[in-house]
C-alpha cells in the first residue's frame, strides 16, 4: 500500500492512500447512479431532471408522491441499511481476524430474527413493534455471546465458535416459532425473514440515521485502533491502544449497527460477509477497510436492489434472494481461493 | 485414566459401563412407549409388544410408540456414531452433521423436490434428503480442507454453506407457499410422524452406515496419531477416509431424510463418551452408538412432556440442550489440540 501525504500552506498536513480514496469515490458515484436510475424508474417513469425538479419542491402532485413517498425512501433506507451491515461485517471480520467471522454467520443475524419472530409470532404485532423486537434481540443476543466468549478477554476464534453454537441453537428457536404460527403468520414471518425494501418508508429512515450519525463517526474514529489489534493483542497493548476496551466500544457498536439495520429491512444475508472482503480486494490495503467497507455495502445493497426489481421479469423478488444468491457463490469463491492461500 | 490401573482392568471397566449403557437405553425404550398423549401402564407395554390385540393400548403401543422407538433408535445410533467418526476422521472436536450443512443440504433438496417435481408424500422426502445430504457433506468436507481441516474452518465452511443453502430454501418457500407450509414442519426435526414403512426404508443404510463406522475403528485410532504415523503402522489412509465418509453420509443422509434435521446430538454425545473412556475409538464408537439413542429418545420423551398436550419436537429439545454443551466445549482451553 503506497500513502501520500496532503500538506496546506498553513501547516496541516493529512496523510492518505490514493487507491483507497478513489475506490471510496468510484463506489460513492457507483451509489449515486444506481440511486438515481431507481429513483427514476417504476410504473411511473421520470427523467433526472423531473426528479430534481420534485425534490427543490417543483414536481406535480404526482411526481412528488413517487419521488418523496416512494422511491427516495426506500433508496435511502438500502444506502444506509447496506452501509451499516457492512461496517458491522467489517468490525467483526477485523476482531475475530477471519473473513468468515461476520454478524449473519456467528449468531447476531439469528438473535435479531429471533427477537422480530417472537414479535410476529407470538404477538401479532405491528411492523414497529416487529423492528423493536429485532433490536432486541440482536442486542441480547450479542451480549450474551460476549459474555459466553469472555475468559480474560475476548478472543476471536472463540468469539466466533461461541457465536455459532449460539446460531445453532438461535436458529432451532426460529424453526420452532414458524411451526407454532398459522400459515399467515408463517409467511409474514419468512418473508421478513428474507430480507426485504419493500414499501420502506421514512418510519424506517429515521432512527436509521440517528444510529447510523452517532455511530458510524465512531467506529471510524476506532479505525486506527482497530488495525493495530489485527496485529495481536500484546503488539496492540505495546502500541497504546486500550485492548479490551476498544473492542468492546467497537462490538456494542457493530452490535447495534446490524441490529438497526436488521429491523429495517430484516436479516439481509451476505452484505456484511462480502462487502468487507470485496472492499479490501479493491483498495489492495491490509486492516480493516472500515470507509471503503460501508461505501461498498451501500453499492452493493441498492444494486441487489435493482437486479431484484428488474431481472427477474414481473415478478419482483425480495433484495434478500438476490443478495443470498449472489454471497452464495462469493462464498464459494471465497472459501477456495483463501484455503489455497492458507489463510483460513 | 488413572496410570495405577493395568489396561486389561480398564477394559473390564468400561465392558461394564458399556452394559449399564444398555440398561439405560432399555429403559429409556420403555419409557418411550409408556409415555406419551395417552400414557400406557407399563403391564400394558409386554402385552402390547408381543400378543397385539388390536385393541386399546395395543394399537397405540403398535401402530404409534413402537416406530417411533425404532425410528428414534435408529436415527440416534446414526448420528452418534456419525459424530464420533467424523471428529475421529477430521481429529476436530467440532465436526457434526448438523454443522457441517449436511441439514442444509437436505432441506434445500427437500424444498426444491416439492416445489419444482411436486412430490407431496413426505415418505418420498427421503430420497431426495438423502441425495441433498450427502452432496452437501462432500462439498463441505472439501471445502473445509478435507486434509488439513481446522476446527474454526471446518465449522465456518459449514456454517457458511448452511447459510446460503437456506437463503435458497427461504427463497423458494416463498414463491411457493404449499412448500412453505410442508416444509416448515419437516425442518425441526421431529419424530413424531414416524411409520413402520419409514422404519424400513431408512434402516438398511443406517445399519450398513454403522457396520462400515465399527470397522474402523482401528484405522481411525492410528489415524489419530497423524497421518504419517498411521502410514507407517500400516494403515491404509485414503481407504479409510472414503469409508468414513461413506459411512457418515449413508447415517447422516437417513437419520436427516426420515425425521428432518436433529443437530448437536452428535456433537455431545462423542464429547461425552470421550470423557468415560478416553481417546480408544474402539471404545468411542459403540458407546456413542449406544448412549446416543439414550438421549434422543430421552428428548422425545422430555419433549412430549413438558408442553402438554402438545409436543416439542426432539430436534429442538436436543439443540437447547446441546447448545450449552458445544459453549462450554469451545470455553475449554485445550479444545483446538483434541
Amino acid at each position: 500500500m503506497t500513502t501520500k501525504t496532503l500538506r496546506t500552506g498553513g501547516g496541516v498536513s493529512v496523510r492518505y492512500a490514493p487507491r483507497a480514496a478513489f475506490s471510496g469515490l468510484g463506489l460513492i458515484l457507483l451509489t449515486l447512479a444506481v440511486g438515481t436510475v431507481l429513483v427514476c424508474t417504476g410504473d411511473f417513469p421520470m427523467t433526472p431532471g423531473e426528479v430534481l425538479d420534485t425534490l427543490i419542491g417543483r414536481g406535480t402532485v404526482v411526481q412528488e408522491f413517487a419521488v418523496m413517498e416512494l422511491r427516495l425512501p426506500r433508496v435511502l433506507v438500502a444506502i444506509f441499511v447496506g452501509a451499516a451491515l457492512a461496517l458491522g461485517g467489517a468490525v467483526f471480520q477485523s476482531i475475530s481476524r477471519n473473513p468468515l467471522g461476520s454478524p449473519d454467520v456467528i449468531g447476531f443475524g439469528q438473535g435479531a430474527t429471533v427477537g422480530a419472530l417472537a414479535v410476529i409470532v407470538l404477538f401479532q404485532g405491528s411492523a414497529v413493534a416487529t423492528a423493536l423486537g429485532a433490536v432486541v434481540g440482536g442486542v441480547l443476543t450479542g451480549a450474551v455471546i460476549y459474555l459466553l466468549a469472555w475468559k480474560r478477554g475476548v478472543h476471536g476464534y472463540r468469539l466466533v465458535l461461541v457465536g455459532i453454537g449460539a446460531a445453532a441453537m438461535l436458529t432451532s428457536v426460529i424453526h420452532y416459532l414458524i411451526t407454532k404460527a398459522n400459515l399467515v403468520d408463517a409467511t409474514r414471518a419468512t418473508v421478513w425473514m428474507t430480507g426485504s425494501l419493500d414499501g420502506r418508508d421514512w418510519t424506517q429512515f429515521w432512527p436509521l440515521l440517528a444510529v447510523c450519525c452517532v455511530l458510524v463517526p465512531l467506529v471510524l474514529g476506532h479505525g486506527r485502533a482497530l488495525r493495530m489489534l489485527e496485529m495481536g493483542d500484546d503488539a496492540a497493548y505495546a502500541l497504546g491502544v486500550k485492548v479490551e476496551r476498544t473492542r468492546i466500544v467497537l462490538m456494542a457498536s457493530a452490535v447495534l449497527l446490524v441490529a438497526v439495520a436488521t429491523s429495517a429491512a430484516g436479516p439481509i444475508v451476505f452484505v456484511s460477509l462480502s462487502a468487507p472482503q470485496l472492499a479490501r480486494r479493491l483498495t489492495r490495503a491490509p486492516g480493516p477497510n472500515l470507509a471503503v467497507s460501508a461505501v461498498m455495502g451501500s453499492a452493493l445493497l441498492l444494486s441487489a436492489d435493482w437486479i431484484a426489481g428488474n431481472a427477474f421479469g414481473d415478478r419482483q423478488l425480495p433484495v434478500g434472494v438476490v443478495t443470498g444468491i449472489l454471497g452464495g457463490c462469493y462464498l464459494l469463491w471465497l472459501l477456495v481461493s483463501e484455503r489455497k492461500a492458507g489463510r483460513i | 485414566m488413572k496410570s495405577g490401573q493395568t489396561p486389561k482392568r480398564r477394559n473390564s471397566v468400561r465392558a461394564l459401563g458399556l452394559l449399564a449403557a444398555v440398561g439405560a437405553l432399555l429403559l429409556v425404550c420403555v419409557l418411550s412407549i409408556m409415555i406419551g398423549a395417552k400414557p400406557v401402564p407399563i403391564g400394558d407395554v409386554w402385552h402390547g409388544l408381543f400378543h397385539n390385540s388390536g385393541v386399546g393400548n395395543d394399537v397405540v403401543i403398535h401402530d404409534v410408540r413402537v416406530p417411533r422407538t425404532l425410528l428414534g433408535l435408529l436415527v440416534g445410533l446414526a448420528l452418534g456414531l456419525a459424530g464420533a467418526v467424523m471428529q475421529g476422521l477430521t481429529r476436530n472436536p467440532l465436526a457434526e452433521p448438523g454443522l457441517l450443512g449436511v441439514n442444509a443440504g437436505a432441506a434445500a433438496a427437500v424444498v426444491s423436490a416439492i416445489a419444482f417435481l411436486g412430490v407431496t408424500d413426505v415418505r418420498d422426502y427421503v430420497w431426495f434428503a438423502f441425495v441433498g445430504a450427502a452432496v452437501v457433506s462432500v462439498v463441505v468436507y472439501v471445502l473445509g480442507g478435507s486434509r488439513s481441516a481446522t476446527p474454526v474452518r471446518l465449522a465456518l465452511a459449514g456454517t457458511a454453506a448452511t447459510a446460503a443453502l437456506y437463503g435458497f430454501v427461504n427463497a423458494v418457500q416463498l414463491l411457493n407457499s404449499a412448500a412453505l407450509d410442508r416444509l416448515r414442519f419437516w425442518t425441526v426435526g421431529s419424530l413424531a410422524s414416524a411409520d413402520m414403512e419409514t422404519v424400513g426404508r431408512v434402516a438398511p443404510f443406517i445399519l450398513v452406515g454403522a457396520v462400515l463406522a465399527l470397522g474402523i475403528a482401528r484405522p481411525l485410532n492410528a489415524m489419530e496419531m497423524g497421518e504419517d504415523s498411521a502410514r507407517a503402522l500400516g494403515v491404509h489412509i485414503n481407504r479409510t477416509r472414503v469409508v468414513a465418509m461413506l459411512a457418515v453420509t449413508l447415517m447422516c443422509g437417513a437419520a436427516t431424510a426420515a425425521c428432518g434435521p436433529i443437530v448437536f446430538l452428535g456433537l455431545m454425545v462423542p464429547y461425552m463418551v470421550r470423557a468415560i473412556t478416553g481417546p480408544d475409538m474402539r471404545w468411542i464408537l459403540p458407546y456413542a452408538a449406544v448412549l446416543a439413542p439414550v438421549l434422543l429418545l430421552g428428548s422425545d420423551v422430555l419433549g412430549r412432556v413438558v408442553v402438554r398436550p402438545a409436543e416439542l419436537q426432539v430436534g429442538i429439545v436436543t439443540a437447547l440442550v446441546g447448545g450449552p454443551v458445544f459453549i462450554r466445549l469451545v470455553r475449554r482451553k485445550r479444545m483446538a489440540q483434541l
